[in-house]
Order: structure tokens, then sequence, then C-alpha cells
């Protein structure tokens, strides 16, 4: 199958930990993807509250040229990225009259019935859980896990079409695949404040907190995330937090993608996990120490 | 020759305002045939009517044209008219120049065109009309009633005071439906055991009253008045004149374990040979055979019967299925609640103490699990603060359904009420979206739960719920303040939405009558024919029909009830004769009009000579099922259906009368 690759802008800047780990494990696995050429803004935030056309257009502009250049299914990594992207795809495909628009001012044509994957969709559906069990060297057992989801994979759950928009599991169950325990908690899809996190920082540490706080008490080790916004609030914000409450947290926040490169062997430095704000080492320190147990 | 009248009617302002009355009866004066044109200010009024039966004496009239009103409003009124001056009442005609002209057009001039066009074209139909007689069908006077619960018991009890012999089919062990799971009832707070009790006895005792209870009607043939039943008595294994209902088989069951209690919904267990609740109608057990030891393990176990004096437990006995005629029947299923485990936010099913409003009933009621303590499910405390959440599921047409389900505002606020009265210093939350109490006494209900049982209303909706220190903390909107709330709880109870019984559509295809896209039974009319169904002969009770409460379910099964004693009092039914007709000699018995025929009314007939030799199959029509729809006179490629009042030289004579 041809892959397509939309990265996004967050995967190129402040997030390019997710990418690393992305192509590392991949290489791994021997699986090929492509980036598309000439890609553009997705369109996340700004474009659909300021203009509903645009909001289709620059995702559908990417879509076009995935389509054109004969992809079967795109990737894209980031939650906001899928989020846009499946959203225009949806929506060109319940509305004639506007599909007719925005392709016309394309000047490109769109007609694809393309899949279009956030990043636990890929792992699990793509790639599938054989695959990623039989790359699991080093099992990550004894660790506890918490997954946390936000809001943009799973909703508005009509247009994504993905897992149990209330009690999402999917995340999990790739947690488990590398040998570590899931930690069930109750804020796993709650808001972490999203973009607010530059207009109103207050509000975006009440939330965060609210979400570290409680995946603390369930007794995590550490947190992993499909999502860069997600991923900078609870991470870049994670000290600010604990100054502002008063009470310690000291939870890494890990994409995915890094978490299984870790139970796959790679090396964490491969893996970019020096480059998030909570440095991992205690987490680092506790799996090798696991892995000496055995 | 014809000679027709033509009455044009001004219905006060209502026609003569938009349309030229005077000229549409000049012009019907002007057609061939027409013997009298008359118009009048209201036609259907006493004095309206006697000047048509005076005309029709006088001028010796062979037919009848009203311009006037939709014939849905008056065509009865003047066919009865003219009967009485002895003219077929087939041969009175409408031409609708109120609801399809002057409602619906502003320029005089052109309405009054077109109502003259309309009443043209009523005449040359009057023309050719031909006498019609109605059908008479004989009935068979017993009622079936399908659902044994408040509605279809107060049914079958009046029809059966009325002195007409019912069969009552429930298809649970014991009559009672759902208002026997329940507490106290709203709004009198009366309890409900107390009140429904002596009618199931009374309904079960009563001479006239045949009741099959574990049992489910099977098939359904046949037409008002003579209706064939089967039904499917299941095997009880217990042989129901010899039991005592003493109890000795259940108490020595083993299987008291892992067999959720459907009575007091999934909150205690029973054992495989149960009555679902003490009071149960007829007090003998069943015994179910999907968990018996002695099915599953091969005759092993059999110490219920060991324990039966009369030793009326009968591992063998089989499925009986019964066959009875009737004349009417009442479709009396009620509800079934809504499954939350689309709310994964409330966390119905993850939490033990997030419970239904049904289940809070069971906790309430003292023959229930409890016997009537308020206790959690998960650790038995009595909780000392619950949240109610109403409208889940109903009211949100992304999730659930759009309707509202009409009880659990009022439920709702029984439960906070019955709350306060047993914990005393709870407190109780209340999130609503609006309060819907609208019958006597439910808004005083209301209040009082509020003010004097201080119940705290908070007017939003609840977006989360999850467990924290062993409370469960609701989070939720307080739209009045505009703030976001969360409470802390030991218990969540759902007001979960409505919805027909499972299984209701099934039962409505068997009985083709309609039900809505729901699956809740449609009426014929939503106002003026609320206990009849779409087919004659089938009258609908309860919440079967959509969300209701006690008295309006009790006052539905008498309306069903009144509308059989009704029917029955004559010896035969009475059908319009407006119904297909087959020409015998020109059917080739293709049978297109059977496919076609949504009320099942045509079959095949067989046509022999005197030796009895076969000599042709031919389509004949039911009148007691014939609806006169048409769909099989379009479907007939040999053109051998029509509908009596509806022929092709009719419609033909219509279309020319428009064209000249
Ligand atoms: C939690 C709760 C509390 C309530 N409290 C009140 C209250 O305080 N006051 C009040 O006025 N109302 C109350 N109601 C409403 C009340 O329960 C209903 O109005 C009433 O029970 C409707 O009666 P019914 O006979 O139409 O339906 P049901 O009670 O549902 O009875 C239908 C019967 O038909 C049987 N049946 C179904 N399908 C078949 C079939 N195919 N063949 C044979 N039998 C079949 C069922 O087994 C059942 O016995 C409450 C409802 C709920 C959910
Ligand atoms: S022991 Fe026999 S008589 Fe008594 S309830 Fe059971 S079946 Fe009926
Ligand atoms: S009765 Fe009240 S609680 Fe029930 S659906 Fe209607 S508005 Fe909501
Ligand atoms: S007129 Fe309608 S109801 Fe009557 S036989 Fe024809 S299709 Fe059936």
């Amino acid at each position: 199958m041809k892959l397509a690759y939309y990265p996004g802008c967050s995967l190129k800047g402040t997030s390019f930990e997710y990418e690393v780990s992305l192509l590392k494990i991949l290489e791994a696995m021997n699986i090929e993807i492509k980036e598309i050429p000439d890609w553009n803004c997705c369109g996340a935030s700004a474009a659909h509250s300021i203009n509903h056309n645009l909001s289709v257009a620059l995702p559908a502009r990417n879509l076009a040229i995935a389509e054109k250049d004969g992809y079967e299914s795109v990737l894209a990594p980031c939650a906001a990225c899928s989020n846009r992207l499946k959203n225009a795809a949806y929506e060109l495909k319940n509305d004639d009259i506007l599909k007719k628009k925005i392709t016309d001012s394309l000047e490109m044509p769109y007609d694809s019935e393309m899949s279009i994957n956030n990043m636990l969709e890929f792992l699990i559906g793509t790639v599938g859980k054989d695959k990623i069990k039989s790359m699991v060297k080093k099992p990550l057992s004894g660790l506890k896990v918490a997954s946390y989801y936000g809001c943009l994979l799973v909703r508005p759950p009509k247009v994504m079409q993905f897992d149990d928009p209330e009690n999402p599991v999917t995340m999990d169950e790739l947690v488990a695949l590398t040998g570590a325990e899931p930690v069930d908690y109750s804020f796993k899809t709650e808001c972490c404040g999203a973009i607010n996190s530059l207009s109103k920082p207050d509000v975006v540490m009440a939330l965060t907190g609210n979400v570290l706080y409680d995946i603390k008490k369930h007794g995590a080790d550490l947190v992993v995330v499909a999502c860069p916004l997600c991923h900078s609030n609870l991470d870049v914000r994670q000290r600010e937090i604990e100054r502002k409450y008063d009470e310690k947290l000291g939870l890494p926040v890990l994409f995915i993608t890094e978490l299984l490169g870790l139970s796959f062997g790679i090396d964490p430095k491969d893996l970019a996990i020096d480059g998030h704000m909570v440095a991992a080492d205690r987490v680092l320190k506790k799996i090798e120490g696991l892995a000496n147990q055995r | 020759m014809s000679r027709i009248g033509v009455f044009v009617c001004w219905c006060g302002s209502n026609i003569a305002g938009t349309v030229d009355v005077e000229k549409v009866r000049e012009e019907a004066a002007k057609i061939p045939g027409v013997v009298s044109a008359l118009d009048y200010k209201y036609m259907c009024s006493d004095p309206g009517q006697n000047s048509l039966r005076n005309i029709i004496k006088e001028k010796n009239l062979t037919g009848i044209v009203l311009a006037a009103c939709s014939p849905h409003m008056h065509e009865n009124t003047f066919r009865k008219a003219a009967a009485k001056e002895g003219l077929n009442p087939y041969f009175v005609e409408i031409a609708n120049i109120r609801e399809q002209v002057s409602w619906v057009h502003e320029d005089k001039e052109r309405a009054t065109a077109k109502a003259v066009d309309l009443m043209k074209m009523m005449v040359e139909k009057v023309k050719r009309d031909r006498p019609i007689e109605d059908v008479r069908v004989p009935l068979n006077k017993k009622a079936l009633v399908i659902g044994g619960g408040i509605a279809g018991i107060q049914a079958a009890l009046d029809i059966a005071n009325g002195g007409v012999e019912v069969i009552l089919v429930e298809k649970e062990p014991s009559i009672g439906g759902r208002m026997i799971q329940l507490d106290e009832t709203f709004p009198t707070l009366d309890c409900s055991s107390c009140i429904m009790t002596p009618k199931m006895v009374e309904a079960n005792q009563h001479p006239n009253i045949k009741l099959y209870t574990y049992s489910e009607v099977e098939d359904i043939s046949g037409y008002i008045g003579n209706f064939k039943v089967k039904i499917k008595k299941k095997a009880r294994s217990v042989v129901e004149k010899d039991c005592t209902g003493c109890g000795e088989c259940w108490n020595a069951c083993p299987m008291h374990k892992n067999v959720k209690s459907e009575f007091n919904v999934n909150l205690s267990e029973r054992t495989a040979i149960y009555v679902p609740f003490p009071q149960a109608v007829p007090l003998v057990p069943v015994l179910d055979r999907s968990v018996c030891l002695h099915f599953k393990k091969g005759g092993k176990c059999q110490k219920c019967y060991d324990a039966c004096g009369p030793k009326c437990i009968n591992f063998d006995l089989q499925d009986e299925i019964i066959e009875e005629t009737v004349g009417a029947i009442v479709a009396s299923t009620g509800y079934d609640l809504m499954d939350t485990s689309m709310y994964g936010e409330y966390g119905y099913g993850k939490y033990k103490d997030v419970i239904s409003g049904l289940q809070f009933e069971r906790l309430l009621s003292a023959s229930g699990p409890t016997e009537g303590v308020i206790k959690r499910p998960s650790d038995g405390k009595t909780p000392q603060t619950i949240v109610f959440v109403q409208c889940v599921g109903s009211r949100d047409p992304e999730k659930g359904v759009p309707y509202c389900s009409k009880v659990c505002c009022m439920y709702t606020a029984k439960h906070a009420k019955l709350f306060a009265h047993k914990v005393h210093g709870s407190q109780s939350y209340v999130f609503y979206i609006d309060i819907r109490s609208t019958s006597k006494g439910y808004e005083e209900f209301v209040r009082g739960t509020m003010e004097q049982d201080g119940a705290i209303y908070l007017r939003g909706r609840v977006s989360k719920i999850y467990e924290d220190e062993g409370k469960l903390i609701v989070k939720g909107a307080d739209t009045l303040s505009g703030n976001q709330v969360e409470i802390a709880a030991d218990m969540v109870v759902l007001a979960t939405g409505v919805i027909p019984k499972k299984g209701s559509d099934k039962l409505a295809q068997m009985l083709g009558i309609s039900y809505d896209k729901y699956g809740f039974f449609t009426e014929s009319h939503p106002k003026l024919r609320p206990a009849e169904s779409s087919t004659a002969g089938i009258f609908l009770a309860g919440m079967a029909q959509g969300p209701r409460d006690i008295p309006e379910s009790v006052v539905s099964g008498s309306a069903a009830a009144s509308k059989i004693l009704g029917l029955f009092s004559k010896n035969e039914y009475e059908v319009e004769g407006t119904i297909a007709n087959v020409n015998e000699a020109t059917c080739v018995a293709c049978f297109y009009c059977q496919r076609v025929c949504a009320y099942n009314a045509i079959s095949k007939k067989e046509i022999k000579d005197r030796s009895g030799k076969l000599i042709k199959v031919v389509a004949n029509v039911n009148p007691g099922l014939c609806t006169g729809c048409g769909a099989c006179v379009n479907a007939c490629f040999s053109k051998s259906i029509d509908v009596k009042g509806f022929m092709d030289d009719q419609i033909y004579a219509e279309i020319k009368a428009l064209a000249v």
C-alpha cells in the first residue's frame, strides 16, 4: 500500500521528537511512508474560526495532491491535522456545492475515498497489533502508563469515526502491547485547554492541572499522548502548574511513538526523548532496572 | 336523464370572501342536467341541510354536488341528509372549494374560475355515479388484549365488565407490567402495588377473562370481526392448576446466585425456578430452562421436584399453541428504557452507584432488594447526597431520541421527595432542561419537592461523571447562574429515556398496524381517533403509543375498551362500500394486485363449474380488510379492478370536464 505522510507544522518544529521517533520506529519495522510534496498548513485553529471555505480548502489541497500521486491512505500524526483533514474530506463528501467551489478554487480535482488516519488508527489498523508485538524486544512490564487522548482524536464522533468518544482505548491497547500496564483514570478525553495556552495560560493550567493530578493520583509513571498540542500543554506547562498548585507532579510526557521505540529497544537518544521539558531520566532508569531484573 | 342539484356554500366569509359564490352558482345552472343551483351561507347548518332535503324532494334529484369544504369535514353529514330522502348516499359528491381554493388563493377572479372547474368536474362525475351498498361484516364478540400492564389490564377489565369475553396475553410470567415495579406513584404517592395488585387479581379471577401469561402471540390473520390468533404458551414446566404457590420449589433451588432478577433490574439474584415477585399473578413459578441445572446438566438436579408437595413440576412440558378467534384486538405492549451505554461520560455500567430511575424505584420499594431502605449497590451504605440527572437520552437528537419521555420530570421529583423522606438530613440535586409537569396536581408536586423537601434544582446538563476517592463527581452546567458546577455525590440516578417495548415493531407488522420511526404504534388520527390503529378492529392503549403516565395509560385502556364495546353493541360491522371490486371475467390471475395491497385484502378464489371442476382462479377482495386505497387498480394490467365510486369512466369524465 502506498502511504502518504502529512507532517504538518508541529512535527517539523516544536514537536520534532514526534517525527524523529515516528520515522525511527517505521524504519525499524521496515515501513515506508512518503511525505506529501509541497504540503501546506492544515488550517488548524486559525482558519476554521475565520473562514469556512478556507478551512476546507487548505486541508483539501493536501488531500488532492496525495490523491493525484495515487496514495491510498494518509497518515497525519498530529491530532489537529488529522482532525482538519478528516473534517474536510467529510464536508466534501457530503456537500457537492462546496466541493465544486473548493476544487474550482484549488484548480485540482478531488474525488478520493483515501483513508485518513491519525497516529493511533495508523498503528493499530495499518501496521497492526501482531507486527508491533513482534517488534517488542524490551518489554516495559512494571511500568504504569496513562494514555491521554484529548479532544481532537475522537470529536466530533460522527466525523472522526474513531474509537469510543467517551472512553477511548486504542492507545491503552498499544501501551499494553509494549508490556507496560495501562492506567485507567477519569480524564482521558478532558480538554487540556489547547490553543488557549498562549492567550489564557491560567485556563490551561487549571485544565491541564486537573488532568495531570488525576493521572498522578492513579499511580502512573508517565503519560503518553498522540497530539503535539496536548504534549506541549502537559509537558511545557508542568513546572508552572506544580508551582501554582504547590504540588509536585514529575510526570514525563512521551509520544506514543517514543514509548513503542523504547519497547523496540531503540536508544532513547535516537528517539529524541531528551528533547522534552520534564526529564524522563527516572523513567528510563526504571526501564533499565526492570530489564536487568529479568 | 340526470337531475342534478348543485349547492354552493359560502362558509361565512371563509369561501365567499375569496370565491364569487354567485358566479359559481350561475355557471352551475348552465350545465346540462343541472336542474337546481343554489348558494347559501352555511350548508352544514340545519336550515342548509333542510333546504337540501327539500330540493331533493321537490326536484326529484338523482345526484347532488356540494361546492363546499373538504369531504373530510362534512361528506358524511350531507350523505346522511340525502339518505333520509331516499337517495343512495354515494350520489353525493363534494367539490372542495375551501381547503383547495379559498384558503390557498388570494386572487378572487382566478380562485372563482378554479372553483367553477372543480364544481363542473364533480357534476360530470355525479352523472356517472352508481348506487353503492355498504358492506356488513359479522362480528365474533370476543376481544384479545396483548400486554398485561396497567393499560392492558384496564382495557381487559372494562371489556369484561361490559359482558364480553377477553383473552389477555402477557409475555412475562406475571401480569402487572412496569407499574408493579414502581414504589409510590406521583402525584399522590399512593403505593403502586397497593393499587395495582387488586386489579391484577381481579383480572385473574374475572369470569370473562382468560389469562395467558408467559405467552406470546405467534400469528394473526383475518380482519375486523374475525381475527384468527395463534398464541404460544411457553412451557412453564409447572402444571398451573395444581400449583399452590407455596414456594417450596424456589427455596429448594440451588441456583440462587448468578442469575440477575429482571424484576429488580439486576439489583438482586433469582433462582432458576422463580416467581418474579411475591405478589405475582398468577402465583405460579416459571422454570427458566436456560439456567436450570436439570436442563444444563442432563437431568442431574430435580430438587424442586422433590420439594414440591403436589408434584406439579414437570420437566417434560412442551410449548403449547392455542388458537382463538376474536373480533377486536387491543395492543398495549408498553415500554422499555433506553440503554445508556452511549453515555459513556455518565459511567452507567462502569460505576455501580450510577443507576437508572427504575432501579431507584426498586431500592425504594419495600418488596425490593433492600426492603425499601435506600442503599448503594456498591457497598450497601445509605447515600447522603444523590444527584438526579433528567433527560438522559430523551430530547437529545444527537445521541438519543428527540422526543420528551414525559414521565421522568415527575418521577425524578418523586424520587427526590422520597429520598428526603427516607433519609433525614440528606441532600439531592436535580439537573434538568425544563420541568414538564402539566397534569393536575403535578406542578404543585414538583414545587413541594423543591420547597419543602429541599431538593436543589440546577438547570443544565451534566457533562461528566467520574469516581474520585469513593465519591461520584458530577460535573455540569448551571445555566441560570452561568457557572460550572461540580457535585460530589454518593449515588447518581439517571432518568433514562422511554422507548417502545423491544419487538413491538415486529408485533405491529404481524398486526398490520403502522408505527413511527421509533416503534411506537401510530393512531388512526392523532387527535380525533387516538384509540384506533390504522387497521379496523385493532385498538391501542398505554405507553406502546408513546410516553405517558399511569392516569393516561388507564384512560387509554378504557378508551380502547369502550370502542370495542361500542363495536360489539351491533351484530355486524359496517364498512364503507367504496372498496375494490374485481371483474372476474377479465381477471387473468397474475396477482400483481395481491403484491401491492398493503392490507392483505386480496386472496385467490377458485371458480368451479357445477361438477366441481376448476374453471379459473381469480383475485378476490376481502371487504373486511380493503380500505379502498386503490393501489391494486394501478397494478392490474388487465384493468380488472376498480374501486367503487372511483371507476375509470367517472375519473375520465372529471378530467374531460376540465378540458371543456
Ligand atoms: C422509573 C419510573 C417511574 C415511574 N413512576 C410513575 C409514577 O409515579 N406515576 C405514574 O403515573 N407513572 C409513572 N411511571 C410511568 C408508568 O410506568 C407507565 O405510565 C405505565 O407503566 C404504562 O403502562 P403500560 O401498560 O402502557 O405499559 P407497561 O407497564 O410497560 O406494560 C406492558 C406490558 O405488556 C407486556 N408485553 C410487551 N410486549 C408484549 C408482547 N409482545 N406480548 C405480550 N405481552 C407483551 C409487558 O411484559 C408488560 O407487562 C414511571 C415510569 C418509570 C420508568
Ligand atoms: S413447590 Fe410446587 S406447589 Fe409450591 S410453588 Fe413450587 S411448583 Fe407450586
Ligand atoms: S419528562 Fe422531563 S426529564 Fe423526561 S424527557 Fe421530558 S423534559 Fe426530560
Ligand atoms: S383498494 Fe387498496 S386495500 Fe383494497 S384491495 Fe386494493 S390495494 Fe388492497
